[in-house]
């Protein structure tokens, strides 16, 4: 501010502005260089190719709405949609709240939180294709771990990666296994709630549930609304574990959206129709987003923002 | 943790009287205000579930150091007999695997400077010069942070196969010298704009750029932050499987490690030999663990910013 104060004295202000604005786009060029020529400009690329018929090698063929039409015509394009939203559906609420809850409990035990706080969030850094491995040996029919786990409690075995109904509930309970990077984010926020506040709810008579409801989870919400609007982000992007695990099956109860888009340009070469589904999936993305903020966003319960 | 402690002695006396009369009186929320019930529910709970999440990787190891037929029997021991720890030696030599985690460094390496620099570069210009049309960008840059990547999954392979950059490491290293991710900007731009404004003053007295000043001033102050990046950056890029399946699955020589553990499941004919998969599999593990642990400190830095004033 001081610095500010002792510039404007100084003689010849316009040019002084104009010299900041030039560092300040100098400083940001990286940035807006790299938006054009990898978002905007293949963003661009592929909405011009949803009119045309490309393999790659023969010349582009312009086919209009063709692409449209084969689309609304596709059965594995609402196959792929119904695929993804299920998979939406029940791993986002689920992880939301099975995380929310473990955070709680974890933030009451201050001396025993390190460890396990490191061997909850450990799953959620394996990488992708370690753990795809590892799953698929676990999801495994005859020797795999789960299904020992359930036959030593006398259930009978499941053939999780075969029948097309056990597939999915598979996979979202691998992707349940990492739910511990959204459980610390939750404890950040927990940490950072106010202990006074807690103090005053007690001294009006709340108890442990009265201050969850009261005090938590409105102080909680916009965490809360945060990991939501992260996890139907992320969910909707879901494709090594259809890829290494499934390849999409069993008939095609596993085919994610990706995964479908993936295999369109990159196995079919079918580079305009897969372009369309890439812009498709754009706007149920962003139209989500949007109806999120508007239904769920009036809940979130923000404090006086100082920041 | 007050809290509890005065609820304790406070309840201490009645509690036994509650616990006694439980299955007539007690209610579901008196319950969780009892003090030993909850003690013992929150530590049944979170010992149970560290058990349950901890056991795939008891899992993975005890089958990485099991035979070809061992691996088979069932029901499954824990502990293998006979431990044959030759299965990591088969499953760094059965394929060049030192070939590929060389690939990785390199790509690692390049990505560590790209986004170090750049992210640092443009966070400095988005936290402390004041020009038109800042906010904007700023807009932008937030909205970038939530853009699916994949979108552009598709559009991009075409450019770069255009351009003849398929079949190289250029598509996975370049773009990060642009800006260095959106998540990455935001993430120094809100450290930079927590270091006093005075601290540059003594150098605008002085005549020093602002280049200057972010490169000798600044950047040094930013090293807590800076460390979360490339610790970010570092599990982003050993992990990252689609970038190099799009542009290195075609030439053998070029995989990275996640590329060729993709690849190393169908390597034997029909045949999976978790035995060796297991083995590699807990080869790619072991690295982002270990940096886990050695910089914990960051992640759970890095993990507070992202969260709360995202």
């Amino acid at each position: 501010m001081a610095v500010e104060a002792q510039r404007s004295k100084l003689p010849w202000p316009r040019t002084r502005r104009a010299r900041r604005a030039l560092t300040g786009y100098m400083f940001i060029s990286p940035f807006i260089l790299g938006f054009l020529l990898f978002f905007v400009g293949p963003a661009l690329v592929a909405a011009w190719l949803t009119m045309f018929d490309w393999n790659m090698i023969r010349p582009p063929y312009f086919i209009g709405l063709g692409n449209f039409k084969k689309m609304f015509a596709d059965d594995l394009f609402y196959q792929s949609l119904k695929v993804t939203a299920y998979f939406s559906l029940v791993s986002v609420p689920v992880g939301l709240v099975l995380s929310f809850f473990l955070a709680l409990l974890m933030n009451f035990k201050t001396r025993s939180i390190a460890v396990f706080r490191t061997i909850y969030y450990l799953p959620s850094i394996v990488p992708a294709v370690a753990n795809a491995v590892l799953w698929s040996f676990i999801l495994n029919t005859e020797f795999g771990l789960l299904n020992a786990l359930l036959d030593s409690i006398g259930l009978p075995k499941i053939a999780w990666l075969q029948e097309p109904e056990w597939a999915m509930p598979a996979i979202i309970l691998m992707s349940l296994w990492a739910l511990g990077a959204t459980m610390v984010i939750y404890l950040a926020g927990l940490q950072g709630i106010p202990r006074s506040l807690y103090e005053a709810a007690e001294i009006d008579g709340a108890g442990r549930w009265a201050s969850l409801v009261n005090v938590t989870i409105p102080l909680m919400s916009p965490v809360i609304f945060f990991n939501l609007i992260i996890g139907i982000i992320g969910s909707f992007q879901i494709f090594t574990a259809g890829f290494l695990i499934t390849g999409g099956g069993p008939q095609h109860a596993t085919l994610f959206y990706v995964l479908y888009i993936y295999r369109n340009g990159l196995q079919y070469f079918d580079m305009g129709y897969a372009s369309l589904l890439a812009w498709v999936l754009f706007f149920l993305i962003f139209a989500l987003t949007l109806l999120v903020f508007k239904y769920v966003g009036r809940y979130v319960y923000y404090e006086d923002v100082g920041t | 943790m007050d809290l509890p402690r005065t609820r304790r002695t406070e309840s201490g006396a009645t509690s036994n009287r509650t616990l006694m009369s439980a299955s007539t009186r007690t209610t579901a929320t008196q319950l969780l205000d009892n003090e030993r019930f909850w003690r013992i529910f929150v530590w049944t709970v979170l010992l149970a579930g560290a058990c349950v999440m901890f056991l795939p990787f008891l899992w993975l190891l005890s089958s990485s150091l099991k035979t070809e037929l061992s691996i088979f029997r069932y029901p499954p021991e824990w502990i293998p007999d006979p431990i044959q720890f030759s299965n990591y030696v088969d499953a760094w030599t059965t394929r060049p695997f030192a070939l590929y985690v060389r690939n990785t460094i390199v790509i690692l390496l390049l990505n560590e400077v790209a986004v170090l620099v750049s992210a640092s570069f443009c966070a400095y210009g988005f936290a402390r010069i004041d020009f038109p049309g800042r906010n904007v960008w700023f807009g932008i840059l937030l909205a970038t942070v939530m853009l699916p990547g994949i979108v552009t999954m598709i559009p991009q392979f075409v450019i770069f196969s255009r351009i003849g950059w398929v079949n190289t490491i250029l598509p996975l290293t370049v773009p990060f010298f642009f800006g260095g991710g959106a998540f990455n900007i935001f993430l120094l731009r809100q450290f930079f704009r927590t270091l006093p404004a005075e601290l540059a003053d003594a150098a605008y007295i002085d005549g020093a750029s602002e280049i200057t000043i972010y490169w000798r001033i600044m950047l040094p102050l930013a090293k807590p932050a800076l460390a979360t990046i490339a610790i970010f950056t570092f599990i982003g890029t050993w992990n990252d499987f689609m970038g190099p399946l799009l542009y290195l699955a075609k030439d053998p020589n070029k995989f990275t490690v996640a590329l060729s553990l993709a690849m190393f499941r169908t390597a034997f004919a029909g045949r999976t030999r978790w035995d060796l998969l297991m083995a590699a599999s807990t080869m790619m593990i072991v690295p982002v663990i270990f940096v886990f642990f050695v910089a914990q400190r960051y992640f759970i830095q890095g993990i507070a910013i992202s969260g709360l004033k995202g």
